[in-house]
């Protein structure tokens, strides 16, 4: 018997959302699930970020550290080489420097480095606090200020700490990332608590938390199917954001990615063992549904818009 | 298709003889409907009504078996297409393909490969299930060769034999039938010779077609000519015509029982770079491969696609667990501090990657609570200072240290007292709520 493809129509779409000035980035658009373009549309290839951070990065393990050897010690030198030399289509700024357990920078500090990299920088940036509740407030509102009319994604707005984040993020013209744990009911609370006061739902990214492969990943996979698949097949208005993935801080952290041969013998040799950690993080939640990838390593960013390349 | 249980139910003799252990027949059919029981439990059904629900009760993905014994790899019987509505039922199989035309040295190099590839993780035995054996060279007796030749140095290792070439398939397949391989390669031309062997020797069909419509047919004729177990291929090559196809055929079998293509599916991940290679594989484990060829097995690479495997197909109700015991890190002196947690595998995993981190030796007590965090096991009964002290007694970590003081997490602060009681002589103390301020918390001791 002739085969009958069984396509599926949704009522639902993910919502279109464009960060950036001079150069501009768009993310969302599909009417589909993740990459099923034989039954619909994905208008927009799914967009990773290079991290870079405020401070050096002296908690990454040395299989990453020493890619950035030489530009790591400027965010405005780094934030230039990821988009000169490695082709960034944008930037993710992490304030990390920020955290109290860190260097405990004043919000002055951030406000800087913010704009420096900013002027330094064609491509869109993204603004990341250090997830400290109370420091981030402060943190992000000065963020926003120094990027007015910048276009950023800036983040995340937790359920603690969202208003005044929010109200930074209108004030000055951004989008916002809302970051909830691991939970599809705690996102839709949250994005619906953001638009509540007057955010638009459409200059929204959802980061429904990351984890790493290995490390709790088919709890995010599966929330990230939830959410996609209640915005496409529930018509769910306030579950049509983009999706974030926030790859890399939760990849090179683990055993896994940072442990010598010698400690892990059954993992073979540590550098691309690292690079797979977490170009797999990637993949999946890319397949899951995640529009947006911050990530560390240029060879699992490369391997994974190959992967991209094959898939649309 | 799936029945309903009330469907069931007009098939079954209504008798409520509770003979099938149910209390009414009612009951029966709505767990026969769930698949939670098996209508052998009925002895009174009907021949008929056996005939209507077999059918309709069988998996929509048919189970086919790779290979006999322990290494055996269960294939099919998937019945959803997203883990979140159920448990995906049987894990992907990694298979490394061995080209005949290789030499030796380098043939003997990948057997010894997946020999050694066995891993543990979380209590799982984890390896490369299967050798895909391609008869690259065409030549019959080469072919025939080779497959003896891994068949003896690896006699527990499931084969998949390659080739469109019945008389050379008929060689191979003969040398290695006991071991139920799986014969791959029989496409438009070679249908009747290629079912004709596996009906023979009694293994499953690799068929091959290009598209879903001709892959359809094909099975079809397949059927018909008495084979009945298949792993399909529709030929798709690139991502985005696997994801297509196999999204295409789970639907199809799952949702429209659409049986000529409810068949365990056949991916081929081979790629010159190998780490795009590992991301087509990933994309076979996520979205419904039942086997991946690969075209290399590199210990990182086995470790990152087993973990996936692990991740996809693990039971979303059911929490990961680890087992109880006192672990050690960084090789801990007897003053190193000792705290505890629960045996969560997330829990775990992070807690003892953050210590790991800090690079503080420290000795950390792994509780049992059925695999449930701590505060849910602490809400549960599971996580208390009752089972904690005994825990801790029972497990002569008391002999092993120089000092009497356990650090809880702050979320169970709440335990301290209590704990203080049942455990006279300790000092209890009071760890961060999260494991990311663990690094600071040791490091500041």
């Amino acid at each position: 018997m002739a085969f009958t493809a069984p396509n599926e129509t949704y009522s639902g779409k993910v919502y279109q959302v464009e960060a950036g000035t001079d150069k501009t980035i768009v993310i969302g658009g599909e009417n589909v699930l993740p990459f099923n373009s034989f039954e619909g549309n994905m208008p927009n290839r799914p967009v990773i970020a290079y991290e870079i951070q405020d401070v050096p990065p002296d908690d990454w393990p040395d299989t990453l550290k020493k890619v950035y050897e030489g530009v790591s010690g400027d965010p405005v030198t780094w934030a230039k080489y990821c988009q000169d030399k490695l082709n960034a289509k944008a930037i993710a700024l992490r304030l990390i420097g920020t955290h109290p357990d860190r260097q405990n920078r004043s919000a002055q500090d951030a406000a800087k480095t913010v704009k420096d990299v900013l002027a330094a920088i064609k491509v869109p940036l993204i603004i990341l606090g250090s997830n400290h509740v109370e420091k981030d407030t402060a943190i992000l509102v000065a963020a926003a200020e120094a990027a007015k009319d910048k276009n950023c994604f800036i983040g995340k707005a937790l359920e603690e700490n969202y208003k005044t984040i929010v109200a930074a993020c209108m004030a000055n013209n951004h989008k916002l990332i809302a970051m909830s744990q691991l939970d599809i009911n705690l996102s839709k609370q949250l994005n619906i608590l953001i638009t509540q006061m007057g955010f638009d739902k459409e200059r929204l990214v959802t980061d429904p938390m990351c984890s790493a492969l290995g490390y709790g990943l088919d709890y995010t996979y599966s929330v990230m199917e939830r959410i996609r698949l209640a915005a496409l097949t529930q018509n769910d208005l306030t579950m049509q954001t983009p999706m974030l993935g926030d790859i890399g801080m939760y990849a090179w952290k683990v055993k896994e990615s940072t442990a010598s041969e010698a400690e892990l013998p059954v993992g073979g040799a540590l550098e691309p063992r690292g690079i797979a950690w977490e170009t797999l993080t990637a993949g999946a939640l890319m397949i899951a549904g995640a529009g947006l990838l911050i990530m560390r390593h240029p060879e699992a960013v490369n391997a994974v818009e190959k992967f991209i390349d094959e898939l649309i | 298709m799936a029945l309903s249980g009330v469907e069931i139910f007009k098939l079954l003799p209504k008798t409520n003889c509770k003979k099938c252990g149910h209390p009414t027949c009612l009951a029966f059919a709505m767990k026969l409907a769930q698949r939670q029981a098996s209508l052998d439990l009925c002895p009174d059904v009907s021949e008929d009504a056996k005939k209507v629900l077999g059918e309709a009760s069988a998996p929509p993905i048919r189970p086919v078996k790779l290979g006999v014994g322990d290494k055996a790899v269960k294939m099919g019987e998937e019945t959803v297409l997203f883990r979140h509505d159920k448990r995906f039922v049987n894990p992907c199989a990694i298979a490394v393909e061995v080209k005949d035309s290789m030499s030796d040295t380098e043939i003997n190099g990948i057997v010894e490969q997946v020999l050694n590839s066995e891993m543990d993780r979380v209590g799982q035995k984890l390896r490369v299930d299967a050798i895909f054996v391609n008869n690259i060279s065409g030549d019959a007796g080469k072919f025939e060769g080779v497959v003896k030749a891994i068949a003896a140095k690896a006699p527990e290792v499931p084969l998949i034999l390659s080739t469109t070439n019945p008389a050379a398939a008929e060689a191979a397949v003969k040398a290695v039938a006991d071991k139920k391989p799986v014969l791959y390669g029989a496409n438009d031309s070679n249908a009747e010779q290629m079912a004709n062997i596996a009906k023979t020797h009694k293994v499953p069909l690799g068929v091959v077609a290009k598209g879903l419509d001709a892959l359809s047919a094909l099975t079809e004729k397949i059927k018909g000519l008495g084979v009945e177990d298949m792993v399909i291929d529709s030929g798709a090559r690139t991502a985005k015509e696997m994801l297509r196809d196999n999204t295409y055929i789970r639907r199809a079998a799952v949702k429209k029982g659409n049986k000529s293509v409810g068949y365990p599916v056949i991916s081929f991940a081979q790629r010159d770079d190998v780490m795009l290679e590992t991301l087509v594989s990933a994309l076979g484990i996520a979205k419904y491969s039942a086997i991946v060829v690969v075209s290399s097995i590199e210990k990182w690479k086995n470790l990152a696609l087993f973990t996936l495997r692990q991740n996809i197909y693990t039971d979303p109700q059911v929490p990961l667990q680890v087992e109880q015991k006192i672990y050690k890190i960084a090789d801990p002196s007897a003053d190193a501090p000792l705290l505890i947690t629960s045996n969560f595998s997330l829990t775990y995993f992070i807690v003892s990657g953050e210590i790991e981190g800090s690079k503080v030796p420290v000795r950390l007590a792994v509780m049992d609570t059925e695999g449930l965090s701590v505060l849910t096991g602490w809400a549960a009964g599971k996580f208390t200072a009752t089972k904690i002290a005994q825990f801790i007694k029972d497990s002569g970590v008391e002999n092993e240290i120089s000092h009497k003081e356990l650090i809880i997490p702050g979320y169970v602060a709440i335990l301290s007292g209590a704990l203080e009681d049942k455990l006279p002589g300790w000092k209890i103390s009071v760890g961060p709520r999260e494991a990311n301020g663990l690094g600071v918390f040791l490091r500041s001791r």
